[in-house]
């Protein structure tokens, strides 16, 4: 029986022991902290870039903002549509007033022509109509197109500025920056 | 004669009439009750779901279709590559449904006389999948395969020059598949059409098993024991999605404005219209004011209108006319059924809404991007 006892092989690692390997409470830690910044930095860049990807170097489109003619070259009750294919505006004149039209159909977004014999603008999507006022009178469209801000260069031509728009609904073709006195 | 063949026809698909006229003529082809039925059975409508019945309906569509094609209008519309999956689904439609029309009646048939369905016959009777059903799938997907090989090697992709924002073709059409929901903006704000109902259709489809608890006619074809569901889910497939997909293809010319299929698209006609509000109706023509300036007094009717229908309508309903049906699958089921049930009738209801009285919406807020 003893010299079973002596057989029996030591336990090899005792608990007291000290392993240098170990991590340890403080170690633990401080790899947690490396790997969550390294996480973060990396997760952070990637979105930063996806996010950057979105904004492109060079834009090619037309400028904001353009000249379109003297006022006298447009006849009372006239709708010119010379700038709808370049700057999506119509230049109307009304009776008293002269102002830009988007070209953006307030129900989803196409283009809709100009019928000059029946006085109106119709979306050829879903059939929205819209008067030479931009007003909406028939199909879905829930809302009148936008005006965009219009005023007298110094060389007297007119400038449209498409960076800003008026909308109807918000009682903003009141303001007198929409259109331009006859 | 053909002529005048041809003229009764455009009139007649003005969508105000066929609309109608499916809708009416409906629960006569698919009862929906016994007294539907009893009409059913004394016309002879039920001889559809027979074989006479399968080729007289094939004959009238190939009828229509070839007319059309010798019809200098229709031909245009007609031969367009875009629309040939169109004719393809008008044809496998009305076969896939005859079909299943035609052994659900023999079905009800033997189900009248104490006999098990048709597919019953034999009851350790059994199909595996692997090899009876996969086989089969294979080989019809091998065989759609080839079809679709040789169709793109023959027929040319329908290409347009490129796309242009200033530009948009007159009309514009969504591809074939969507001309549905095409047709519902028409109708509705572009966030209800083309959002709010698709998901409910989408939702509304995966709920059908939690909401249809009826057990009979599982594992086999019949009409009888299930026909109020069928006829609910089929007005809602062939006339809500599928007659509004051929409206779309063949009956919608430019401007969007409407064209019988021998009629010639002129760009220049004139339809007048004009679409006003709910509330426009009830503050300026009715009662002669102007609008309101605040929003929420402005569209309250349009909103007492909203609850009065989604709201009140069903707890009436649960108290009078459904109210065995209610106490039978309770109050949570009823909830669902009356929601998608509800918006799904919301379409035929704002078309005629449109149609007769030109109104445009029920609740109007563009302030809020908010139009129903």
């Amino acid at each position: 029986m003893t010299e079973d006892i002596k057989t029996t092989p030591p336990a090899s690692v005792t608990p007291a022991e000290k392993d240098d390997n170990a991590l340890g409470r403080r170690g633990f830690f401080r790899w947690m902290t490396v790997g969550w910044i390294a996480f973060s930095a990396a997760t952070g860049g990637f979105f930063t870039v996806i996010v950057r990807f979105l904004f492109p170097n060079v834009l090619f489109e037309p400028p904001q903002t353009f000249k379109a003619g003297f006022p006298n070259d447009y006849a009372s009750n006239f709708v010119d549509t010379r700038y709808k294919k370049k700057f999506n505006v119509w230049m109307v004149r009304d009776e008293e007033s002269i102002f830009a039209l988007s070209t953006v159909c307030t129900h989803l977004g196409c283009t809709p022509n100009w019928l000059g014999t029946e006085n109106k603008f119709k979306c050829p999507c879903h059939g929205s109509g819209f008067r030479m006022t931009g007003i909406n009178f028939e199909g879905p469209a829930p809302r009148p197109l936008e005006r965009y801000k219009i005023s007298v260069a110094t060389d007297g031509q007119i400038l449209v500025d498409k960076t800003k728009s008026f909308k109807w609904e918000k009682g903003e073709w009141e303001n007198a920056e929409s259109f331009l006195k006859v | 004669m053909l002529q005048t063949i041809k003229d009764i026809i455009d009139i007649l698909s003005a969508p105000t009439v066929s609309f109608t006229f499916l809708t009416v003529a409906f629960p006569f082809v698919f009862p929906p009750t016994d007294w539907f039925e009893k009409i059913h059975r004394k016309f002879g409508i039920w001889r559809l779901w027979t074989k006479p019945g399968f080729y007289g309906g094939m004959f009238a569509i190939t009828f229509f279709f070839v007319v059309g094609y010798f019809d200098p209008n229709f031909h245009v519309t007609l031969t367009k590559a875009d629309n040939f999956p169109i004719i393809l689904m008008i044809y496998s439609m009305f076969i896939t449904i005859w079909w299943s029309m035609y052994q659900a009646y023999l079905n009800d048939e033997r189900l009248e006389n104490g006999l098990k369905p048709n597919e019953y016959n034999d009851p350790d009777d059994k199909v595996l999948v692997w090899p009876d059903l996969v086989y089969i799938e294979f080989i019809a997907l091998i065989l759609f395969m080839v079809f679709l090989i040789v169709w793109s090697i023959l027929v040319a992709a329908p290409l347009e020059e490129p796309a242009n924002p200033a530009a948009t073709p007159n009309p514009s059409k969504a591809p074939w598949y969507f001309l549905g929901l095409q047709e519902m903006l028409v109708y509705f704000d572009p966030w209800i059409a083309g959002i709010v109902f698709p998901m409910f259709i989408i939702i509304g489809m995966m709920a059908i098993p939690y909401m249809d608890i009826n057990k009979k006619g599982d594992g086999y074809y019949s009409f009888k024991e299930r026909r109020i569901g069928m006829f609910i889910f089929m007005y809602g497939w062939l006339v809500l999605w599928l007659f509004l997909i051929v409206i779309g293809t063949f009956f919608r010319g430019p401007n969007w404005n409407f064209f019988g299929p021998f009629e010639y698209w002129d760009a220049h006609k004139v339809v007048p219209l004009n679409n006003v509000n709910l509330s426009e109706y009830i503050w300026v023509k009715t009662l002669g004011t102007g609008l309101p300036a605040n929003i929420l007094i402005r569209e309250g009717i349009g909103f007492l209108v909203l609850v009065a229908y989604m709201g009140i309508l069903p707890i009436l309903l649960a108290k009078s006319w459904l109210k065995n049906y209610f106490q039978e699958i309770g109050p949570v089921r009823y909830t669902f059924i009356m929601l998608f049930g509800l918006s799904m009738l919301a379409l035929p209801i704002k078309m005629y809404m449109r149609w007769l009285f030109n109104l445009k919406y029920i609740i109007a807020i563009p302030e809020w991007f908010f139009n129903i």
